[in-house]
């Protein structure tokens, strides 16, 4: 099996591949990007957390012009205050993405570079399909 | 005395591609419109704020100053997103409260061309090994991988967002583009001034979804400027422009305050409804005094959600505002009769001052045919991502 490595940090790979934040010790927010400082509370101070890999569909789109490919995309919200951008993978009309709708986590191999190693990403899709 | 500030001159260039001007041809024509309706020369202007985006450091106004007449007044070169010409009337704004002088002059000024949503080509001749870059240690390009974060993506998304929680259907973000474009042919000014029909705009080429290609705005070229004067120096004018002159009621900035996920997505909101809440309060009026509203219509889905920022419609209820036609010039609260940035056009720079141009211009009642009868109140609004939301209320003088 090749190399592998996540195409961002904020992902954990293995064998139950799942998103993780930083959170704030102070005031529990969360954040997916390397931090200075917390933006709601001033605090300093972060701890790694997992977070969930299932959520609902706060905002989407399907892209058309400006890419390759068109693609759906998503704000996911996980609950406890996490939420993530990424793209729907499964669901090519946009018309069918209704309040409440329910998406999965899942990782696909995204490139591999000049050494063999790949890049692994996530994406959603559609709980139950 | 009070300490009001007034718009006693105003111009802008009309709005579109001008490959054969550059930018200090535009901003010089705005300029000079701006002193002329004041009946002013750059001798009697006490400040100078520009504001542009895409040649920023390049201190555009000095070089304004370096084509109109050089006085050795106090420059500030503005920027702040699409907030950027807002933000150079508020500089104006806070030196004459400040008491630094008693004549500000604000200009913003962009030249675009024909940008592209897309950048260029990489290079390709080195060995791609992966290694994390940045602040999410990305190995691959983000775009396109985790979402989108474009802006036709970023808006089209904040609209169904609130489509999700309210209802909202792509017809009815798509009369706001009908809206818009209907309203700009009378206005002379305007990049386009072509009406769609609601099949044509929902036909349209998708660009990103709900939003079609008329439900976006065009890139431009284009100034506007505005001078500001204290109540001192109003008095000592003469009067006619006395009589022709705006009061400032309400002038506020605001940026994004935490909310959750609004690292994640823009949140184009709460600042929007800050930035209101204080401006009403600021002026003491409420929405329901407005006669007309120039809003930040970049994409079709932001008009919606603005509606409701601003209090024009009941929460929640931005649908049925639109279909109930309440925003057609003819209808409760004009919205962007000027065909808005969907039509008028968006130069980034020029944007914020074009905006309280147009209100001035329907309050003094000199909007021609495209004039709001008995326009008295009015309010101008941008919001620029990263983000910077301005918000003018102005006032006919009683
Ligand atoms: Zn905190």
């Amino acid at each position: 099996m090749p190399a592998q490595i996540p195409a961002v940090d904020y992902l954990v790979l293995g064998n139950e591949p799942h998103l993780q934040v930083w959170r704030c010790d102070d005031c529990s927010a969360a954040y997916f990007d390397r931090r200075n400082g917390c933006a709601r509370c001033f605090g300093t101070a972060f701890t790694r957390q997992p977070v969930a890999s299932e959520g609902v569909v706060r905002a989407f789109t399907r892209v058309e012009r400006g890419a390759k490919e068109p693609f759906t995309s998503v704000v996911v919200d996980l609950g406890e205050g996490v939420h993530v951008k990424a793209n729907l993978r499964g669901v090519d009309d946009p018309n069918l993405i209704t309040p409440d709708f329910k998406v999965r986590m899942f990782t696909y191999v995204v490139g591999t570079d000049d050494e063999g190693t790949e890049a692994v990403a996530f994406a959603f899709e559609p709980v139950g399909s | 005395m009070s300490n009001n500030v007034w718009v006693i001159g105003t111009s802008m260039t009309r709005f579109g591609r001008f490959g054969e001007k550059d930018l200090m041809d535009l901003a010089v024509e705005a300029t000079s419109g701006a002193l002329k309706d004041a009946d002013l020369d750059l001798g009697q202007i006490g400040l100078l704020a520009l504001g542009n985006v895409y040649e920023t450091n390049s201190h555009h106004g000095q070089r304004l100053q370096n084509q109109m007449g050089q006085t050795g007044i106090p420059v500030y070169n503005v920027v702040n997103a699409c907030a950027t010409g807002a933000t150079a009337v508020r500089v104006a704004m806070m030196s004459i409260l400040a008491g630094e002088t008693d004549l500000g002059l604000a200009v913003g000024v962009e030249q675009m061309g024909k940008m592209g949503l897309i950048g260029g080509s990489k290079r390709r001749d080195e060995k791609k090994v992966y290694t994390p870059k940045g602040r999410y240690g990305s190995v691959v390009k983000t775009e396109g991988t985790f979402g989108t974060n474009l802006m036709p993506g970023v808006f089209a998304q904040a609209g169904t967002e609130y489509a999700l929680q309210h209802g909202v259907t792509q017809t009815q973000f798509a009369k706001v583009a009908h809206k818009n474009h209907l309203h700009s042919t009378l206005n002379p000014l305007a990049q386009y001034q072509k009406e769609f029909s609601l099949e044509e705009i929902l036909a349209a080429e998708v660009i990103a979804w709900p939003n079609t290609l008329p439900m976006c705005c065009p890139t431009g070229d284009g100034a506007a400027a505005v001078i500001l004067c204290s109540d001192a120096k109003l008095a000592t004018l003469d009067p006619d422009v006395r009589r022709r002159a705006v009061k400032v009621s309400a002038s506020v900035l605001t940026s994004d305050p935490y909310v959750d996920g609004g690292q994640v997505q823009a949140d184009i909101n709460t600042l929007t409804r800050n930035a209101a809440a204080q401006a009403y309060e600021k002026a003491g009026v409420g929405p329901a005094d407005l006669d007309l509203v120039e809003l930040h219509d970049c994409f079709a889905t932001a008009e919606l959600l603005h509606y409701d920022n601003l209090g024009l419609c009941e929460p929640g209820g931005a649908g049925e505002f639109i279909d109930s036609g309440a925003p057609y010039r003819d209808g409760r609260i004009p919205v962007n009769v000027s065909g808005g940035l969907l039509s008028k056009g968006h130069p980034l720079g020029a944007t914020g001052v074009a905006n309280i141009y147009e209100i001035v211009t329907h309050l003094r009642g000199e909007a021609g045919a495209r004039q709001i009868e008995g326009a008295k109140v009015g309010l101008a609004h941008v919001i620029g991502l990263a983000s910077a939301c301005g918000v003018h209320i102005l006032e006919k003088r009683a």
